[in-house]
This record gives C-alpha cells, structure tokens and sequence, in this order.
C-alpha cells in the first residue's frame, strides 16, 4: 500500500488534465443548476414545507446514475484495454493500492462536484438577498446531513462503478453495467419496499432487510438529522466488499 | 553483492516453466539460465511463449507450474522484490498518451521507489541514455512517433538502475537510425546489467546479443552463442563461388579431389556466370585449398571464392523446422 498515494496523486493529476472531466462537471453543474432552480421557482408558486435543501438533495439520484458511469468506466476498463494496467502491474505495486487509487480519485471529484453545489444556495443568497431571510436557503443542519449522506451513499455509488469498470475491458459495457446496478441499487430497492408496504406477505425478517436497504429512507434521515450508524455500516461494508472484488478481479485477469 | 560475485552468479534461472491457458499450453516446461552481464535474445515465431516467459520473468505473470529465480530471489513466492529488480518494457509497449514524457517517467520512478533526492538526476540520466532529454522532455506522449515511445519504454525500463532488463520487441517499428541506437544503448548496458530482448528482426539480435535462446511451440529448441548454433544446426563449412560454367563440373572436380561437397544454392547471374553456394563436410576444408583445386581446372573459371557464413534467419528456420518435424514424428498415429 506504499504506492497508494502516489496512485492516488496520479489520478488526481490525469482528473485534472482530461477535458472529459470538465465537460462531466459543466454537465452536472449545469444539470443541477436548473434543478435547483426548478425547486425554487415551485416553492415561489406553490409553497412547501420542505425547504429547498430538502428537495434539492432528495434527487440526488438523477445525477448519481449519470455521473458515476461517466467518471468510473474509464478508470480500470479503460487502463485494460489500452494495456497500461500491465504496465503499471511491472513496478512493485499491488492491485489493491491501484483499485483503491482509482476509487479515491473518483471519490474526491464526486464528492468535489457535489461541493461545488454549495455555490447555489449561495447565489441566490447573494442575488436575492430577500429570499435568504428567513433562512431556508442555508439551513446548515440539513445541509449537513445531506452532505455527510452523499459522503457515505458516495462510498458504495463509486465502488460500484469501479467494480463494473473491472470487470470488463469495454468502457461502453462498464458504463451501461454501472448505470444498471445503481437503478437497481438506488431504484429497485425503493420499488422492492413499495411491494411490502401492500403488504404481500413479507415476513418481519424481510421486511427490516427491505427498509436496511432503503436508501431514500437514510437521505429523509440524515436530512432530518438523525444519524444512524447502520447506513454507514452497510455503504462501507458493501463498498469495501465490491473494492476488494475489483481488486482480485484484476488480479485474476491480469 | 560484490562485482566479482555478481559476474560469477546466475541472474536468471528458470527450471520446468510451465504455463497454460485453458487447453492451451503456451511454454512447455522451459529450462534455461542467464549469467550476470549476458545479453541475451529470445527468439521464436508468433504465438512460440516469448512474451509468456517474459512476462513470467518479470512477475507480472504466474506460471502454472515450474519455477523462475531472479537472483536467487523465487518469482513467484516474491513477484514486488523481483519487480524491484527487474526492468521491464512490455510488448507493444503501452503508454498514457495524455501525459508528458518527463511527468509520466517521474512518476513511474516513484513507483519503482527510486528516493527522492536521486529521482530528478536519474529520470535526467534515463532521458538522456535514451536521447529523450533534448528532444521529447515535454512532448505528450500521444504525439510522439512510434520510435520516441519505444524510447519512452526503454527509459522506463531503465529507471532504477535495475540489474535485470528484459525488453519484448524493443525495436518494432524503428527505422535502421533508431535501431542502430538501440544497439547502441544495449552495447552500454553490456556487463553492467543482465538484458533479455525478444526481436523478430535476426541479424539484429545477433548483433547485439551474447546467446541466443530460440522457442518454438512453446518449447526451448536451440540455445547458445551463433557459432554454437551454427556447428548444431547447420554443420560443415559453407563458401559462395562464382564460376564461368557449369555447377556439375564443380562437384565433379570438388569430389576428385576428395571432397565431401553438396550444392546448397545455384543462381545464374549472366549467360555464362553462376553463383553456387556450396557446402563442404570435410572439417578441414580451408577455402586456400579449394581455390588451388578449383582454380586449376580447364572445364570451368573460377572467378570468386568467398567463405559464407549461415545467417541467424537459416539457423532459426532449421531449429524450428527440426523441432516441427519432432513434434510431427512424436504425435500418436490416428488409425484408420
């Protein structure tokens, strides 16, 4: 693990000198920007309850199942196929240190994306300073939670991505396998609880395993404040798990 | 280890190296060791198990079975400490093209764990043992020619100064200027580090290699200096001749004089001039004697004699057409 930080400023360093990477991030911004602004004008026609914050982060989703594909499918899938990952496997560096470089990178510019929305509320602070009065607009307890839930949803989001990027050497296959697994992930598990809430029998068992995986449910609770450790445990647990398959996927196929 | 020690040890060792994929067996229990200092090059046909063995060499590759010894360190119970040890350019050797020369070997010197104080003057040295200082420093690595990435390779392969340097086809796709300096390079290397390189281009190899190693099917199927592996595969003494007459009256004359002779080659240059190479089995045969026999006949002129050495191309051809032909004798029969 000595190499990792040398990894890890290297895919840093190849974040920052890929034009893929400014566009990703003109696209999201962009993306959420008029989300945002979405939310907004709603709340000037309609008003809710919910604060901004609230709603804004409550479609986290939509960019999650865009961006991640996007940022991850190149990062192992892409190494492979133009044989760079062998050349790098020539100097005494281990699959783990790569696997986890690769995963930090795209971590750190996930996480730096969503950072960069911070800049909306902040905006509209500055433009509408009326607006900003009664305080909904940054309202730092939610805005906490909601952050500290992307920190740790991000962990498995981005371990996913990297374990499709992994398992293949086409960055299209990697990218369509990624975006499949976080709509099941994120989508399906919200479906799957929609079916027990009709109440088609599920045993008690199930039903708990059901709301565990409910990552709509931890957003509404982190956004609400409470912090429960069992989403951390199982965003790192199974982001740690997909890590360490992609790691001896590698290996396997090198 | 001390120099003396060092030139008397065996760098590389590999005993029953075996390695499958699938059904497939691409090298087939291949033994062989090479000396600290030697230069030595891997030869054999597409698809023979040079790559494979390299590849299992450099630790970046498992064998299924047998073993490999770098230094005395095994491969594959310690694959990071031969990594440390060995420098190697992959086939085809493949580059991040959005990234610098100086950037990309500055970062692989980290990764080979080059300190550092030394990492600026030894990236500088590899540059410009390479000649990659003045004319490529800061070029991107994807708008350099194919010639500039195969010295990005071999700079990289030289970074940390490792004791072992194994280079697969590290003169593909460079024009005679770029591979007489690659010869070069590997002329320096020559006694201060071990070097294994694959080429396809023969007489390359056998200018710039101590030993040769040729594999055929994945089997080890000549190995040795190109003497030695002329005297095995393509005995006797060779002369090319040319002569104003016929290639029957040579023999004729060649056997009266005791002789053992066999007509390899017969090209007609002009209307009455031939070129003949011929060999002769008689270990003795000198070419002073031949022209004096040859030169005092009546029924033909001689009008060159010149000794004709195999290239590597005829003795590579024979040792795989020997080790094709063994395979064929030694596949069970299919009755009918």
């Amino acid at each position: 693990m000595r190499h990792f930080f040398t990894l890890f400023k290297h895919e840093l360093r190849l974040l920052l000198i890929n034009p893929s990477t400014y566009i990703a991030a003109v696209l999201f911004l962009s993306l959420m920007g008029f989300i945002y602004w979405a939310i907004l004008r709603d709340m000037v026609n309609t008003p809710s309850e919910t604060i901004p914050t609230v709603q804004f982060f409550s479609v986290f989703w939509i960019p999650v199942l865009f961006v991640v594909p996007l940022l991850t499918m190149r990062s192992i899938a892409g190494e492979r196929n133009s044989g760079t990952l062998d050349t790098l496997m020539t100097t005494p560096t281990s699959f783990m240190a790569v696997t986890l470089s690769k995963f930090s990178g795209a971590y750190v510019y996930y996480m730096l994306l969503w950072g960069l929305t911070l800049g909306f509320p902040l905006i509209t602070q500055k433009l509408y300073p009326h607006a900003a009065e009664s305080g909904v607009l940054l309202e730092y307890a939610p805005l906490a939670g909601s952050f500290l839930f992307l920190a740790i949803s991000g962990i498995l989001f981005i371990s996913i991505g990297i374990f499709s990027s992994s398992v293949t050497r086409s960055q299209v296959v990697a990218g369509m396998l990624s975006f499949t697994t976080l709509f099941i992930v994120i989508i399906g598990g919200q479906q799957i609880s929609n079916i027990a809430d009709t109440g088609s029998g599920l045993s008690s068992l199930m039903l708990t395993t059901v709301n565990y995986l409910q990552i709509f449910e931890h957003l509404d609770d982190f956004s609400r404040g409470i912090i429960d450790t069992r989403p951390f445990f199982y965003y790192s647990s199974t982001g740690l798990l997909l890590l360490g398959l992609s790691s001896l996927i590698n290996e396997a196929k090198s | 280890m001390t120099s003396k020690k060092k030139e008397t040890s065996l760098s590389i060792c590999v005993k029953d190296l075996t390695r499958q994929y699938g059904a497939l067996t691409a090298i087939n229990k291949v033994n062989f060791s090479v000396k600290f200092g030697e230069v030595v090059g891997f030869l054999g046909p597409n698809g023979a198990g040079k790559s494979t063995t390299m590849r299992i060499l450099s630790g970046t590759m498992s064998a299924t079975s047998g073993s490999a010894w770098i230094n005395g360190i095994c491969v594959a119970q310690n694959p990071r400490k031969v990594k440390r040890k060995v420098g190697y350019m992959p086939e085809n050797n493949p580059l991040p093209v959005d990234m610098r020369v100086v950037e990309y070997l500055r970062f692989r010197a980290r990764l080979k764990e080059v300190p550092k104080s030394k990492l600026n003057d030894c990236v500088q040295r590899v540059m410009e043992t390479c000649d990659l200082a003045r004319t490529a420093r800061r070029k991107i690595i994807g708008t350099l020619s194919k010639g500039f990435r195969q010295r990005v390779g071999i700079a990289d392969a030289l970074l940390g100064d490792p004791e072992i340097i194994i280079m697969d086809e590290p003169t593909i796709g460079l024009d005679p200027h770029q591979i007489q300096g690659i010869r070069k390079l590997i002329d320096n290397l020559r006694g201060k580090h071990t070097v294994i390189l694959s080429s396809h281009i023969l007489p390359e190899i056998e200018r710039s290699c101590d030993r040769v190693i040729i594999i055929n099917r994945g089997r080890i199927v000549a190995a040795g200096s190109g003497h030695d592996l002329r005297q095995e595969f393509l005995p006797g003494n060779r002369f090319s001749l040319i002569i104003e007459g016929t290639a029957s009256c040579v023999t004729s004359c060649l056997s009266e004089s005791g002789f053992d002779t066999v007509i390899l080659e017969s090209t007609r240059l002009s209307n009455d001039k031939l070129e003949l190479i011929l060999r002769v089995d008689n270990g003795d045969a000198q070419g002073l004697r031949l022209i004096q026999v040859l030169s005092g006949h009546n029924t033909f002129t001689l009008h060159s004699l010149a000794p004709f050495e195999p290239t590597l191309e005829e003795i590579f051809l024979a040792a795989t057409k020997r080790s094709w032909e063994e395979t064929l004798e030694n596949k069970p029969k299919i009755s009918a």
